[in-house]
Formats: structure tokens, C-alpha cells, sequence
């Protein structure tokens, strides 16, 4: 997200970059290998090969962008591993070889993604490789066996090998997403595993059976099959897309409201944005999970709404400065503002808090860790704003620090001074 | 469903007597019941995961499927029994009329379909390789008519069931619902071609997909729920800076609704006037609230203040993934028909539609509700004033669309201000 990008990490090593290039250098020499492999041997049973390299092709054309800044592209992923998972077509056997499912799937991608390019919108090459890479698995292990014939011809002996292949094969590229996204966002890959699998099963349960079915179905009839199944994976595209849409309005619209405080004249242009970005990096320098750091991002971005209730705005818009009741006060109207949206109220919940200090004078509960997030990045960019000064930036880091023993989380503020100042 | 006239009663009655012809007439000796009642279950499993899809109450689900295959399975009459399922979808809503009614029409569009794919040459029973893909045409025949028959009825109903004056535009289901059936109407083909290869196992692959898309679209629906309230909410906190505007925006986005829906607008309008409606006074946010509250005129610094409001809203909103037509409804919605309104003095058929129907619902809210100047009017009279200036400032269609709607539905004003109740301010400063 925005966050990776402002907050580079500063003199950490460049193992993320190093993953990404030896993914993408293993998808290329693959290409490169079945492809002249291919070239070499002849295309098996051209028909099927421009049949499923049509699906994956037009599948790749509809890629769509999940929550979370993700790319898909389900009916792409569904077509590929029925032809890896291919069995007899309308009744003859269908052999073709490891290299020619890897070629077909890398060039029928390829396809699929120039309109993209055209239109100035490339494709994610890591998400394309990963791809490719988890139907290779499948590939090269069922082609094997299956073009030997030690499968069987009963469907209770083909399945549970193809459902096998296929977890393997959504495993494989949800590691291979989070490796490459553990790099690029900072985050870790355990938390980022989790994220990735929790929101991708759907989808793959999708793409998996439909994968299965399309395989089956090409058994009885033949390749109508796969233009037979173009309509109802378009239908579930459709659906899906439409969820995306929604969450990325969602988020954008907050985005956009969130700055009525601005322009109100309430805080300083570009204020919540930054609070945000330096609390979302924050929260996921301690291993906050996706869903949490979403939460974490609409708080940060509404944190001062609480403020429309002043007639006249603090000075500056810096609630630093403000008495500690008053910003109690403020962060209570904020809250109650957000909870009127019923759906957000544990967001609610982290504005209410954030103005209460890490430690308690009266040992009641801490506030939620997102809240003292969102109050140590907010200190910090009253002190700094949008100025790029180091010296600044060193100053206000260690203000907050002197604060630590009851004010400030001094977790969240070491992780604050690793982001904005470096290790 | 609305209130059903005797007509709409006797028509309901005639669906179901049909349904129960077909089913008493059939003969039952040469049907496979093991296939009609795994078909049978699918369709139940199917229906029990319908989704709402209108306001009304219509809901979709992938029924569709389950009866087409029964069609390549079973013939007209097989179908038709597994369509009884529909009476035993395990879910909330439909009353036992509705669920009555439901099972009558997709017996009637089952059998219809069963007996157009015979008359196209389709052939019933457990396809072999060989009848691929000479079945493809027959079945899309099939499809087809289910899918015409299914709505006809059900557009009869509710053309029944709503007021007389409602036109078509106000079903609330839009054509791609009826895209959507068919896209799932060529999983019946597929799985009775996968009949031959895995048996019933075949409707529990097909079953995943479908739940997944229902997943994906109960999410959306969830999302947009979310999404409204957040609005406007937002919006409620913006209006606290002029208590004399609360709840402005929202009454503003009804207005504008009952508009668009009275001419005809299609759905995605309607919902995309809703947010136009709500977000159009954002920009008041950079106006400062001494201005906004001030009793007395306005200096021309002021009154330039205000006149900025539009365009401020519109750099807010900007960024959001609107329809164009939305942020060119909040932009000009302050300009009037003879060309003296404001930001850009547009005239007639050059103000945008959504600002044509803002502005009549914009100044008949404030007409209706107290401001800091005055009091608020009653309706009657906020009505003869908008015909009053119909063709001057306002687009006298939305004009007459807006009193007729009103007329029909009522109009809630708000309550009446209270007593002066000061903004919190800082002392502690």
C-alpha cells in the first residue's frame, strides 16, 4: 500500500527485491523451457490447446484487483488447471505434456494481459508468475502419471489426486504471494500467509472446483465444455468484482470525508492522510493482521472528526496542544459520530480511546494498541507536520520518548523511530 | 409483494391450479426417482441460499440450474416434480402464498421449458459422448424459455401487486438478474453431461462455485450497507456545524430519489442521485460557520463564500469512484433554468439532469424546514412556490414529477429547531 512507499525501509537489506526477481528469473526460464520444448516436440491435440489457451487468455483479460491491493484472476487460474488436470477429451485419450500445459498457460496469459498493457495498466508480473508457477506444479505432477494411465478410469481414483494437487497448488501460490508481499510491505510472513490464504479461499474453492468440473465435463463433452463454462465463472466474476469495487469505494470514500476536517479548516492539509499512512506502517512493523490494520487505517483517517463539534478550530488543528480533557471530549464526539454508522464500531472504539495514555494513573484498562498507534503518530506529526527534515523528525522521536514511562506505547514509538528515522 | 387485488388473487390461484395439472395429469411410470430426488435436493440447497435482490422483497437464486438438468435428466415431468423443492427452501421471508406461488411458476417454466427441449430435438436421459454437441441447441432453447416463462409470471405479479401507475422501471430487478439465471442455467448442462462421470457427486462441485458467488454477493450487499450508513454519517457530522441543516442532506437525498424514481430513472441513477443527494452541501465545510448561522444579509465577501461552496464540494468528492453524472449533480446545483444561478450561470438543457432534480429538492427541503432567518413552511405552501418558480429557477418537469410523488407518498418535514442550542466550544484554550 501507500504506506510501503513513504516509509521506505532505510538500510535494511534488499532480501524483498532479491525474492520478487528470483521468482519472476524461475517463471521466465520456465517459459523459455517449455516453450522451446514445445516447439521442438509439436503441439498434442492443437484444438484443446487453443481452447483452453481462449479461456485462460479471456480470463486474464478480466484479472480483477481484491481487497487488499490483490490481483486474480479466477477463470484464468480455473481454465489452466483443468488443462494441467486434463483428462480423455470426448472420449479420447488426451496426453498433452508437461511443457505444453506451461507453454499454453504463459503465452495464453501473456495474451490475456497485452489489452492491459495497451490501455497503460501492466500487469503485476510477481502475481503473473505466481500463478504460472502453481499451475506448473500441478503440471508436472499429474501429467506425468496421468499420461502414463496409472490414474484409472473411475472418477473415485482421479479425484482425490486432482483435489490434492489442487490445495497443493493454492498453497504454493499464496506462499509465493506472501514471500513477495512479506517484502514488499514490511510485514511478516506468517501474519502475511494468514492474510493471504483468509482472503483468497474463497476464490480458490471457486476456481478449484470449477477447475474439476471443467476437467470431468471435457471427458463427456468434449471441448464445448470449456465454452459452456465461460458463462457461469463470468457470473461469479461478476459478483466478485462487484465486492471489490464496493470495498475500494469504501475506503476511498472515507478517505475523501475525512478530510471535510481540512478543508473545514480544522487541521492542517494532509494530516489525516499522513497520521494514517505512519500508523498503518507502524501497525504493521508489529505484526498487525490485514483485517486489524484496515480498522487501524479508518480510525487513523477519522481520528479528528470529533473536532466538527468546535465552533472554531484548535490553532493549527494540533490536538497535542489541547488539554487532556478536551481531547477526551473531542475524541468521545469523534467516536460517537463514527458508532452512528453501525457498522464500525470497534473504529469507534479506537478513536474514543485514543487520547487516554498507554499506562492509566488509576490502573484501569490500557486503550486498544491501534489507539495508542494512532496517538503517538498523531503527536508526532503535530511536532513535524509535513516537513521532510531529519533533524526535525529526530527531535520529535525523542520528545515522545521522554514520554514513554506512562504517555506513549515506547513499542509503538520505537517502531515510529525505526520508520521515520531508520534503524 | 403489496397489497394484491382480486384480480392478482385469481391470477395467483391460476398459476398454482395450473401447476397442479400438469403434475396431476403426467404419467409416472417410466421416471428415475433417485435422479429426481438428488436433483430435488440441489434445487432445495439452491433456493435455500436465494439472495435478495430488489427492495421488494424478489429474490434470486440459481434454481435454474438444478431444473435444467432435470430437463436433460428426467424430461418435462421429472423437472416439474423437482421444482416442488421450491417449497421446501429452508429460508426467512416468503409467506406460504409467496412460496405457493414460487413453486406453481418454476413447475410451469420447468415443464414448458422440458416440453420446448423435446420440440427442439433434445433427447432425455443421461447424455453419452456422442450426443455432444447436438444437445447444446435444444438445451439453450430450454433455458431460454424457462427463463422468459419464469419472468413473465413474475413480472404479471408484480405488475399486479404494485398501484396502477407504476410502470415497468418500478419492479426493482434489473435485466442483468436475468443474465445471471441464464449464465447459471449452463450449469444444468454441465451437470448432466457429469451425470455419466460422477454421478450425484456432480452437485457438490457445482454447489461450490454457487455459494461462493452468493458469498461474494451477500458481501457487496453487506459492504453497500455499510458504505450508505458511513456516508452518512459523515454527513450528519459535517451538518453539525449548522444545526439549522441537520438531517438537510438526507432529506435532500429522498427528495431527489422520489424524483428520479418518478421519471423512470434506471437503478444505477437512482442510487448514484442518493449519494449526489447526501454529498451536495459538503462544500460547505470551507464556508466558516459564522457565515453559515449569521441572521442578517450577507456582505458580498460572504455571499462570494457561498457561491464557492459547489466547487469546494466537488474537489471533495472528486477523488471518490463516482458516476460523472453524481459530482456534475453536486457541482451545479445551484444553477437555474433562466441562467442566473451559480457557479457557472448555465441556462436550461445545459444544467446536467441530477443538478436539475438537486436544486427542486434542494430548496424544497429548505423551504419546508426552519433556518436561522425564518421558520419553516408548510408543505402546500413550499409546493405552490416551486410551481411558482418552475421554468425560472427550476426544471418544471421534476417539478410536477416531485408534487405528484409527494402527493402519492407523503412528504416527512423535520421537527421543528429547538430552542438555540449553542456549539461546544474550547474554553480551556
Amino acid at each position: 500500500m501507500v504506506a510501503a512507499r513513504l516509509y521506505e525501509p532505510r538500510g535494511l537489506s534488499r532480501s524483498g527485491q532479491d525474492a520478487g526477481h528470483l521468482l519472476l528469473a524461475f517463471a521466465g526460464l520456465l517459459v523459455i523451457w517449455s516453450v522451446a520444448q514445445t516447439a521442438v516436440s509439436g503441439l498434442h491435440d492443437v484444438h484443446a490447446a487453443l481452447a483452453f489457451g481462449a479461456l485462460i487468455a479471456f480470463g486474464e483479460l478480466l484479472r480483477l484487483n481484491l481487497p487488499g491491493d490483490r490481483e486474480a484472476a479466477p477463470i484464468a487460474t480455473a481454465g489452466a488447471l483443468a488443462y494441467a488436470l486434463l483428462l480423455p477429451v470426448g472420449g479420447h485419450p488426451a496426453r498433452p505434456w508437461v511443457s505444453q500445459v506451461i507453454a499454453v498457460t504463459a503465452i495464453a496469459m501473456i495474451v490475456g494481459a497485452l489489452p492491459h498493457l495497451a490501455v497503460g495498466r501492466p500487469a503485476r508480473l510477481t502475481a503473473m508468475s505466481a500463478r504460472l508457477v502453481a499451475v506448473s506444479c500441478v503440471a508436472a505432477a499429474f501429467r506425468p502419471i496421468a499420461n502414463a494411465g496409472l490414474l484409472g478410469s473411475r472418477w473415485w481414483t482421479q479425484l482425490p489426486v486432482m483435489l490434492g494437487l489442487i490445495v497443493v497448488a493454492w498453497l504454493l501460490e499464496s506462499a509465493l504471494t506472501a514471500l513477495i508481499r512479506t517484502n514488499e510491505l514490511r510485514t511478516r510472513f506468517t501474519v502475511a500467509l494468514l492474510d493471504e490464504l483468509r482472503v483468497q479461499w474463497p476464490i480458490a474453492a471457486a476456481t478449484g472446483a470449477s477447475a474439476l468440473l471443467i476437467a470431468f465435463a471435457v471427458e463427456v463433452m468434449g471441448l464445448a465444455a470449456v465454452a459452456v463454462f465461460a458463462a457461469p465463472l463470468l457470473v461469479t466474476q461478476v459478483a466478485l468484482r462487484r465486492y471489490a469495487g464496493i470495498r475500494a469505494t469504501y475506503l476511498q470514500t472515507v478517505r475523501t470525508l475525512a478530510r471535510v476536517t481540512e478543508i473545514g479548516g480544522y487541521v492542517e492539509t494532509g494530516h489525516s492522510a499522513r497520521v494514517s499512512r505512519l500508523s498503518v506502517a507502524i501497525g504493521r512493523e508489529l505484526g498487525m493482521p490485514e483485517a486489524t490494520l484496515l480498522e487501524l487505517e479508518y480510525a487513523a483517517l477519522m481520528h479528528d472528526i470529533g473536532q466538527l463539534s468546535l465552533r472554531d478550530p484548535v490553532p493549527g488543528g494540533a490536538t497535542v496542544l489541547v488539554a487532556r480533557d478536551e481531547q477526551r471530549r473531542i475524541a468521545e464526539y469523534g467516536a460517537e459520530v463514527i458508532q452512528q454508522a453501525r457498522v464500525l464500531d470497534s473504529v469507534a472504539d479506537i478513536v474514543r480511546r485514543q487520547s487516554d495514555p498507554c499506562r492509566p494513573a488509576d490502573r484501569s484498562q490500557p486503550p486498544p494498541l491501534s489507539s495508542r498507534i494512532i496517538r503517538a503518530a498523531n503527536a508526532y506529526d503535530d511536532l513535524v507536520g509535513s516537513s521532510a527534515d531529519i533533524s526535525r523528525a529526530a527531535e520529535a522521536v525523542a520528545r515522545l520518548r521522554l514520554d514513554t514511562a506512562c504517555e506513549y506505547d515506547p513499542r509503538v514509538v520505537d517502531a515510529l523511530g525505526l520508520l521515520v528515522l531508520g534503524a | 409483494m403489496g397489497k394484491l387485488s382480486r384480480i392478482g388473487w385469481l391470477y395467483i390461484g391460476a398459476v398454482i391450479a395450473a401447476a397442479v395439472i400438469v403434475l396431476a395429469a403426467g404419467s409416472y411410470s417410466a421416471l428415475n426417482w433417485s435422479q429426481i430426488g438428488i436433483l430435488g435436493l440441489l434445487l432445495i440447497a439452491c433456493e435455500s441460499s436465494a439472495t435478495l435482490v430488489s427492495a421488494r422483497g424478489l429474490a434470486w437464486s440459481a434454481n435454474t440450474m438444478a431444473v435444467l438438468a432435470a430437463v436433460v435428466l428426467c424430461g418435462p415431468l421429472g423437472a416439474a416434480i423437482v421444482s416442488c423443492g421450491t417449497l421446501f427452501g429452508i429460508r426467512r421471508g416468503p409467506s406460504a402464498t409467496q412460496r405457493l406461488f414460487n413453486t406453481g411458476m418454476y413447475v410451469l417454466s420447468a415443464y414448458l421449458a422440458g416440453r420446448a427441449y423435446l420440440a427442439a430435438g433434445g433427447k432425455v436421459g443421461v447424455p453419452a459422448p456422442s450426443d455432444f454437441p447436438g444437445l447444446i441447441g435444444p438445451f439453450a432453447v430450454a433455458a431460454v424459455v424457462h427463463v422468459a416463462v419464469n419472468f413473465l409470471l413474475i413480472t404479471t405479479v408484480c405488475w399486479l401487486a404494485s398501484d396502477p401507475g407504476g410502470g415497468a422501471g418500478r419492479l426493482g430487478i434489473d435485466s442483468k438478474v436475468w443474465l445471471t439465471d441464464l449464465g447459471y442455467g449452463a450449469f444444468g448442462v454441465l451437470i448432466a453431461a457429469l451425470w455419466s462421470v460422477l454421478g450425484p457427486f456432480t452437485a457438490v462441485l457445482v454447489l461450490i462455485p454457487v455459494f461462493v458467488a452468493r458469498w461474494a454477493v451477500a458481501q457487496f450487499a453487506a459492504q453497500q450497507r455499510a458504505y450508505e450508513s458511513t456516508v452518512s454519517a459523515l454527513c450528519q457530522a459535517v451538518e453539525t456545524k449548522d444545526f439549522y441543516t441537520r438531517g438537510h442532506s438526507e432529506r435532500v437525498s429522498r427528495g431527489a430519489v422520489m424524483i428520479a424514481s418518478e421519471i423512470g430513472m434506471r437503478p444505477e441513477r437512482v442510487g448514484a442521485i442518493r449519494y449526489a443527494g447526501m454529498l451536495h452541501d459538503v462544500g460547505k465545510m470551507g464556508v466558516p460557520t459564522s457565515v453559515l448561522q449569521k441572521r442578517s444579509s450577507l456582505t458580498d465577501d460572504e455571499y462570494a463564500a457561498v457561491q464557492l461552496h459547489p466547487m469546494r464540494g466537488l474537489d471533495m468528492v472528486r477523488e471518490i469512484g463516482f458516476l460523472d453524472e453524481a459530482l456534475a449533480g453536486i457541482m451545479h446545483h445551484h444553477e437555474r433554468i433562466d441562467g442566473r444561478g451559480y457557479p457557472m450561470g448555465l441556462a436550461g438543457d445545459e444544467i446536467p439532469e441530477f443538478a436539475r432534480v438537486l436544486a427542486v429538492a434542494d430548496a424544497f427541503d429548505a423551504m419546508t424546514s426552519d433556518r436561522s432567518y425564518r421558520g419553516a413552511r408548510p408543505v402546500p405552501e413550499a409546493i405552490a412556490e416551486l410551481r411558482k418558480w418552475a421554468g425560472k429557477q427550476f426544471d418544471p418537469a421534476f417539478v410536477d414529477a416531485f408534487v405528484s410523488a409527494i402527493e402519492r407518498d407523503g412528504w416527512t418535514a423535520p421537527e421543528a429547531a429547538p430552542a438555540q442550542e449553542p456549539l461546544r466550544t474550547i474554553e480551556s484554550l
